[in-house]
């Protein structure tokens, strides 16, 4: 379709702006008013959820709004690792089905398992009460973060007021080089435009090179909108975005009710900024210790030593990214005193590793499999990098001490380039290998 | 003008940098640990006195992007637990903004904190978003909005609800 063809919207508009206008039940909203919005999801997991919002709403004397439209998630303290964790997740369930909320449990990363249940659909205006809830936005979804006393708001009320954000759109020409993936595509912007760049607004991923992504890929990008320091992280849905909704058990009744067409930025819409890129001349990039602002040309951190390879998380062990770490370590051996640690995001994408093999490349190369969890990514249970260790990981952050001990050290990187380097000990360019 | 809508008395200044993230607010291995023990342990890892030297009424002046990161809301909790007025930078990150407001902590972004020098005195004027200093001068910050003026002056989200759901 010809975007010349069609007729000039009367108003035209952001995806940002098309989504926030519903949710108000407005029937257009002006970038920088205040809308106060209905909620169509909430999703909390077991460290922000259930044990800091259920004391806020007895303080209320308020229920749950809506039981259906709240998801909790276990994947912080998950598996317990102490008496202390166990309590939490123990109270999490308990008052998760005494409430009558959705309870996901032990299934694996919030962000990864609420589309996996068909919760996250275009349109949709979705709070998370974690700050890569913008993940969501891959799915033309407005969703993004909370702390646990708004969320507490959100459940009394069933409202959230919103800034209507401005739109920046992060706009991707060409293809792809074989060894460059979406995470190379975010921690490039977070170097080349900061992590205040997104200036709480919404970002919108476009061009040739994002319409190729996958799910997930797509997914790797809004994710980690929130290093951007956006509000929100949007990929307009397409084909793609429908096909995998389906094949996740969405009714085609409700998806033959998501008009594509209108859930797009407009041409002529107002934009912040427009800022392009050519994806055929991205290479692999990796975070020096400690900021994803730290990103270079993998040639920049070649060579350094390190002892842990960790792929894990929301942002780095979805199957897509088990799948890209297959490719390099097909046939190969991680280094003698490296330890290659894989946390797959969700027991689904596990399970579909191993009846494809990609599970049995990883171990045959020598990972180690850990719990479908958070794990060493949110720092909270027993498997911290130990003080002097040098990691690479395909997380979306290494702030000083967050996955270890303080004097530990963490670069960030591709899942291509986290196994590349734990085959040969040393941080590798991926293109070597493939 | 109108009357300074906060506790009048001089806090001290406490400076920090750029892009300082809320896991140095709101370190991981504590993040079970009751609240004033997570606090005993916030910005330990940039400034090893603050948690204990700082008092009722400081003033955290900070760079560019403040409390980047993770959405923990036990990072603006810290600041307050350990009775910081008010947090002032150019820019924040917003998941934090919105958590400091939730929990009743002031939020002022300041466009230019060069006079705002580490150990000095400063008061905080949050109707007018004006720090005041010992000179008698006025470092102006951007406006609060009412909205959120009103659920500051309420001492948080949850207060504010409850005077809300009441009138219901």
């Amino acid at each position: 379709m010809s975007l010349a063809a069609a007729p000039a919207p009367a108003r035209p508009a952001t995806l940002a702006q098309k989504l926030v206008a519903r949710a108000a039940g407005q029937e257009h909203v002006e970038p920088g008013a205040l809308a106060m919005c209905r909620v169509d999801l909430a999703m909390s997991h077991d460290s922000s959820g259930p044990r800091r919002v259920a004391p806020l709403l007895q303080t209320l004397g308020a229920t749950v709004w809506d039981p259906s439209r709240y998801v909790v998630v276990t994947d912080h303290f998950v598996p317990a690792g102490d008496p202390s964790a166990e309590a939490i997740l123990h109270f999490t369930r308990d008052w998760t089905r005494r409430s009558g909320a959705h309870l996901i449990d032990g299934e694996g990363i919030c962000h990864v398992v609420l589309p996996e249940h068909g919760h996250v659909l275009p349109g949709r205006l979705i709070v998370g009460g974690d700050s890569h809830s913008p993940t969501g936005g891959a799915f033309g979804a407005y969703m993004f973060g909370v702390g646990a006393t708004e969320m507490a708001g959100v459940l009394a009320t069933g409202e959230i007021w919103l800034r209507v954000p401005q739109t920046i759109r992060l706009q991707w020409d060409g293809a792809l080089a074989p060894g460059v993936c979406a995470k190379d595509m975010m921690l490039f912007l977070c170097a080349r435009l900061g992590l205040g760049a997104g200036r709480y607004e919404a970002v919108e991923y476009a061009g040739s090179a994002v319409a190729a992504l996958s799910m997930q890929e797509r997914m790797t990008l809004a994710n980690m909108s929130a290093e951007l320091g956006a509000q929100t992280g949007l990929v307009a849905p397409d084909a793609t975005t429908l096909d995998w909704l389906s094949a996740a058990g969405v009714p085609a009744s409700t998806l033959a009710g998501i008009d594509l067409a209108w859930w797009r930025t407009d041409a002529g819409a107002p934009l912040l900024a427009t800022h392009v890129f050519d994806a055929g001349a991205l290479v692999p990039q990796v975070a020096a210790p400690h900021s994803p602002a730290n990103s270079a040309p993998v040639e920049q951190a070649a060579g350094e030593a390190v002892q842990i390879a960790y792929l894990g998380a929301c942002t780095g062990a979805k199957l897509d990214d088990l799948r890209l770490a297959a490719q390099v370590l097909r046939g190969r051996r991680v280094a003698p005193g490296v330890s290659l640690q894989v946390a797959p995001a969700s027991v689904r994408d596990q399970q579909q590793a191993e009846r494809e093999g990609t599970l049995a490349i990883l171990a045959e190369a020598g990972a180690e499999l850990l719990p479908n969890a958070c794990g060493a990514c949110a720092g909270y249970g027993a498997a911290r990098f130990p003080a002097g260790s040098h990691a690479i990981a395909s997380t979306a952050r290494n702030f000083s001490g967050r996955m270890g001990d303080a004097g530990s050290a963490v670069w960030l990187a591709s899942p291509l380039t986290v196994a590349a380097s734990a085959v040969t000990g040393r941080i590798t360019d991926p293109r070597t290998l493939l | 003008m109108s009357e300074p809508s906060l506790p009048a008395h001089a806090g001290r200044i406490w400076r920090f940098g750029d892009d300082i993230d809320t896991d140095a607010m709101a370190p991981a291995v504590w993040m079970k640990a009751a609240p004033e023990v997570l606090a005993s342990h916030c910005l330990e890892s940039l400034r090893p006195e603050f948690p204990g030297q700082v008092r009722a009424g400081d003033v955290v002046v900070a760079g560019a992007n403040f409390g980047i990161g993770s959405s923990r809301e036990q990072a603006p909790q810290a600041l307050r637990q350990l009775g910081v007025q008010a947090v002032v930078a150019p820019s924040f990150g917003g998941l934090f903004y919105r958590n400091a407001i939730n929990l009743g902590l002031p939020v002022l972004v300041c466009p230019d904190t060069s006079r705002l020098a580490d150990g000095a005195p400063a008061r905080v004027d949050l109707e007018n978003a004006v720090l005041l200093l010992d000179d008698g001068t006025t470092v102006a910050c951007e406006p609060v909005p009412a909205f959120l003026r009103e659920i500051l002056s309420a001492g948080g989200l949850i207060p504010h609800l409850q005077a809300r759901l009441a009138r219901a």
